[in-house]
């Protein structure tokens, strides 16, 4: 029998109209790990009991994503005290983080002391490195130019770059600026007139990780969970044996497989939104104080050059 | 005048259930017209002013028709914060609006005007100036 599930089998019920082919709700944990572009997802409490030395990779990175500095109501008047024990989670990890990656909302209404709360905190944080996309509560009054002065230095455009580590490609994006009355995340001509110019030097076997804040496949548009002209993004990718896409936002983990391309969106250090179409509006959910930090987590990526390998592992705060 | 429109419709509810007490033989068309919250009537009932509240990731009312020289204010009861800009982002663009926070843009001349939050552009609403 075999002990992991291939292709979201894990009889939950999730495939919510069709585009959920994995759906992790976070307070369990799941692992997932692509292989030759299948998916394989394991329950973490599993894995924990068995020898995981085999899934560790050249590279390992984490994501962390909406930390909305700021916010202080239910059901979490505390999101720096989180945002500490994410930190505190990922230093506890066997293998340091080469990298951490904020997928954006670091802050919940772009005031300088909540960019200084967030920048003082992550400086406990033992990786060499972190990169940031700026999610739509870090841009509200000034276009994004505080955020771009604190954390896009060396950017190009409004803030969007890549860089390479151990041979795979990491692209930046932002699809919080300029968006339009009705529609989703955008990310604009002179990003994606970049972005195509960006991969269009690579080799199609290298893997490429791309992240930003809103989730660049439609999650949920009556929410404007998607993102407008993320399809005109990833037709540049299709040559590529192996794409990841990372994104925050919804706070709550979701995953799905299309083609070469693998989804995933990442929980919240700071407060759950609910499930797409399970509440009027997406806005915080108010959870029991002993629920919260099983809803709350971090997001653990591996990479394996040269096998095509990429394992996402989430974990919860809790535990 | 700073009673959301949800607030003056309880309170037309309030008033129209007493005229029903008082008034017992009143037909059941005429209390419908009593009752019916309005927000065109909310906004004769006060000349000069009127509240638009921005709750649970939407306007309400989400369009609004009011005179000439009305004053309309936004208030947010949501946990996030909202904008309201115009959708030609010149006429009026408020900062972004946390919990409690109002910003108000006095509409002087008739006209259809459709505005959405910048911040979740799916919110979406329209003032129809008479």
């Amino acid at each position: 029998m075999s002990d992991y599930i291939e292709k979201n089998l894990d009889n939950d019920g999730v495939d919510r109209r069709g585009f959920l082919k994995c759906m992790a709700w976070a307070g369990t944990g799941t692992l997932c790990l692509v292989q030759g572009g299948v998916l394989k997802s394991f329950a973490l409490t599993d894995v924990l009991q068995k020898n995981v030395g085999n899934l560790k990779g050249d590279l390992s990175f984490v994501q962390i994503s909406d930390s909305h500095i700021g916010f202080n109501k239910p059901a979490n008047p505390d999101v720096t005290g989180t945002l500490r024990e994410a930190i505190a989670k990922i230093n506890a990890l066997p293998t340091p983080p080469s990298f951490v990656l904020h997928t954006g909302d670091l802050t919940h209404l772009s005031k300088p002391e909540e960019f200084d709360t967030l920048s003082e905190s992550l400086k406990s944080l033992k990786t060499e490195r972190i990169f940031y996309v700026p999610g739509e509560h870090d841009v509200l009054n000034d276009n994004g130019a505080m955020f771009h002065e604190r954390f896009g230095q060396g950017t190009q455009g409004d803030g969007w770059y890549s860089f390479d580590q151990k041979g795979a490609h990491f692209i930046g994006l932002v699809n919080v600026l300029n968006l339009k009355a009705g529609g989703l995340g955008t990310l604009g001509h002179e990003q994606l007139e970049w972005l195509e110019k960006d991969v269009a030097k690579l080799k199609s076997s290298t893997p490429i990780v791309v992240f930003a804040h809103i989730p660049l496949w439609s999650v949920y548009p009556q929410w404007g969970w998607g993102t407008d002209d993320s399809e005109q993004a990833l037709s540049y990718m299709k040559r590529f044996g192996s794409v990841t896409v990372l994104n925050g936002h919804i706070h709550q983990t979701m995953q799905k497989i299309e083609g070469n391309i693998t989804f995933h969106t990442a929980c919240s250090t700071a407060f759950p939104q609910p499930q797409p179409g399970q509440a009027d509006a997406p806005g915080p959910m108010k959870v029991p104080a002993e629920k919260l930090r099983g809803l709350l987590g971090i997001t653990d990526v591996n990479f394996v050059r040269g096998k095509h390998t990429l394992a996402i592992v989430d974990s919860t705060l809790q535990g | 005048m700073r009673r959301s429109i949800a607030q003056q419709s309880r309170t037309a509810r309030v008033l129209g259930t007493a005229i029903l007490g008082a008034a017992a033989a009143l037909s059941l068309s005429l209390a419908s017209s009593v009752l019916r919250p309005s927000s065109v009537i909310a906004a004769q009932e006060k000349p000069g002013a009127t509240v638009v509240t921005i709750d649970n990731f939407s306007f309400a009312p989400m369009q609004l028709e009011i005179p000439a020289g009305t004053e309309v204010t936004w208030i947010n009861k949501d946990d996030v914060p909202h904008t309201v800009v115009s959708d030609d982002h010149k006429l009026f663009k408020s900062r972004a609006l946390d919990t409690d926070e109002k910003f108000s843009f006095t509409f002087k001349d008739p006209g259809t005007y459709e505005y959405f939050c910048s911040v979740h552009p799916k919110m979406v609403g329209k003032i129809v100036v008479k």
